[in-house]
């Protein structure tokens, strides 16, 4: 069983219909003791880092730090994977899980002379795929996948695949069971399914 | 590299996908549910519904088609028409569409636009402005609401502006000039709108042939660009349109 975090930022309906259509049980919850007993946890979520401040409010922050070091897989997708991180400048006084290190930052406004467009809108590819990375079992160098967002996390140790877009940020980051993804799977059509597939296999 | 992003629109009447020209002669084009798996298949990079009826008509078809088409619909999926409340937005998300267009209701409630995007995210507004040149050409277009009925005085630059500053996260601007005649979009405007916000901006009206989108990605620095009938009736389909795109050097994702 996976279990799919609400905590009210945006629209779980398409995650869980991907999951669903992918053959995996899910169960929608905002009850700390079903993260804690779930063998995998995803954590959508598009909108405003704010938004993950109703977690620790829920006492979800804790569970999701106690099913992990347990080793129970984890996906964050989009704003999830940001709060994996230390946190963001979208909303400084809120804090990420800090399982990985690096604050999110917005887009700059020009990249190498030319203005940059924010929000990041549309299909990009993954450069740098980490040979070795469960998540991305399968997923081709190249490979398009769709983005929006206006925040980025940086590129640290564990990132399995980047995305350039003023300079290149953290696409895919994976270290052992806690995985996360910036673009959104369940709109990235056969790569997208491909990823989510990948994770409710293993 | 971010690609130029080729968007398949359906137009819905009476839960059926039509085509008219320049927003009127109306012909029949087939189930919205079946195009959208088609164009998606063909390597469309998003699709949008547009029930261009439903602000006269009731909403109850429209979710329904809504819901039927995003089952297992796994691109980016737009919804617009009839949307004039959060609540109408809400109800439209959750059969299944990732983003609502909105037009004529924002011009008459501009807070409608951070109404949705505070809840669901600015990503999930797109705010359609329906455009005529004034006598001034591209400089004075003016927006238009109703289905193109309604002249607003409001000038279009300026609203495309506003709506940024509102929240909205893309803009998606239709030359009715240019609509339906597959002439080639009007690049001279739709430079003028990107130009003016920073926000994606997605072109519309006047799709015929690829050469005329590799325009108004150049040209007319658009972002993406939305087409109908060049794709219903199958003079074209989106992996002929991209393999073309590609060889004249525009960066778009092709189908796997």
């Amino acid at each position: 069983m996976i279990a799919v975090i609400d905590y009210k930022a945006g629209n779980l309906t398409s995650v869980v219909k991907a999951l669903k259509y992918l053959g995996a049980e899910t169960q929608v919850t905002q009850d700390p003791e079903v993260v804690r007993a779930a063998a995998k946890v995803v954590l959508p979520g598009v909108g405003h880092f704010q938004s993950t401040q109703l977690l620790a409010d829920l006492g979800l922050t804790d569970a999701v730090r106690e099913s992990v070091a347990k080793g129970a897989w984890f996906l964050g997708i989009c704003v999830g994977l940001q709060w994996l991180f230390a946190g963001s400048t979208e909303a400084p006084e809120v804090a990420g899980l800090g399982h990985f290190a690096g604050m999110c930052e917005r887009f700059p406004a020009s990249f190498e002379g030319p203005e940059l467009k924010s929000p990041h809108v549309g299909w990009n590819s993954l450069e740098e795929v980490r040979a070795d990375s469960k998540l991305l079992r399968e997923v081709q160098e190249g490979g398009f996948v769709y983005y929006t967002h206006s925040w980025r996390a940086p590129v640290i140790n564990a990132t399995a695949a980047v995305t350039n877009y003023g300079g290149a940020f953290t696409g895919v980051v994976e270290r052992e069971n806690v995985m996360g993804v910036q673009f959104h799977p369940e709109k990235s059509s056969a790569v997208g399914l491909q990823v989510l597939k990948n994770f409710v296999e293993l | 590299m971010l690609t130029k992003r080729i968007i398949a629109c359906l137009d819905v009447r009476g839960g059926r996908v039509v085509k008219g020209v320049q927003f009127v002669d109306i012909v029949d084009a087939g189930d919205p549910a079946e195009l959208a798996h088609r164009h998606a298949a063909a390597g469309a990079d998003e699709i949008v519904l547009l029930d261009i009826t439903a602000t006269h008509e009731g909403r109850g078809t429209l979710l329904d088609t809504v819901k039927r088409t995003a089952a297992t619909l796994f691109v980016p999926f737009t919804v617009g028409g009839g949307i004039r409340s959060a609540d109408d937005a809400a109800a439209v998300f959750d059969a299944g569409a990732d983003k609502v267009s909105i037009n004529s209701s924002a011009i008459a409630r501009p807070e409608l636009i951070g109404e949705i995007g505070g809840s669901f995210g600015a990503q999930a507004v797109i705010v359609a402005i329906d455009a005529r040149r004034g006598a001034a050409g591209a400089d004075d277009a003016e927006v238009y609401v109703s289905g193109g009925r309604k002249a607003t005085g409001l000038r279009v630059v300026d609203w495309a502006r506003e709506a940024e500053e509102r929240g909205a996260g893309e803009i998606l601007l239709t030359s009715m000039d240019t609509d339906g005649m597959r002439n080639g979009f009007d690049c001279e405007l739709t430079a003028r709108v990107s130009e003016a916000v920073q926000i994606p901006v997605i072109a519309s009206g006047g799709a015929g042939s690829a050469a005329h989108f590799a325009e108004v990605f150049g040209k007319g620095k658009a972002d993406a660009a939305l087409a109908a009938s060049i794709f219903h009736f199958g003079v074209t389909d989106s992996r002929e349109l991209k393999a073309e795109l590609r060889r004249a050097g525009v960066s778009v994702r092709l189908p796997c």
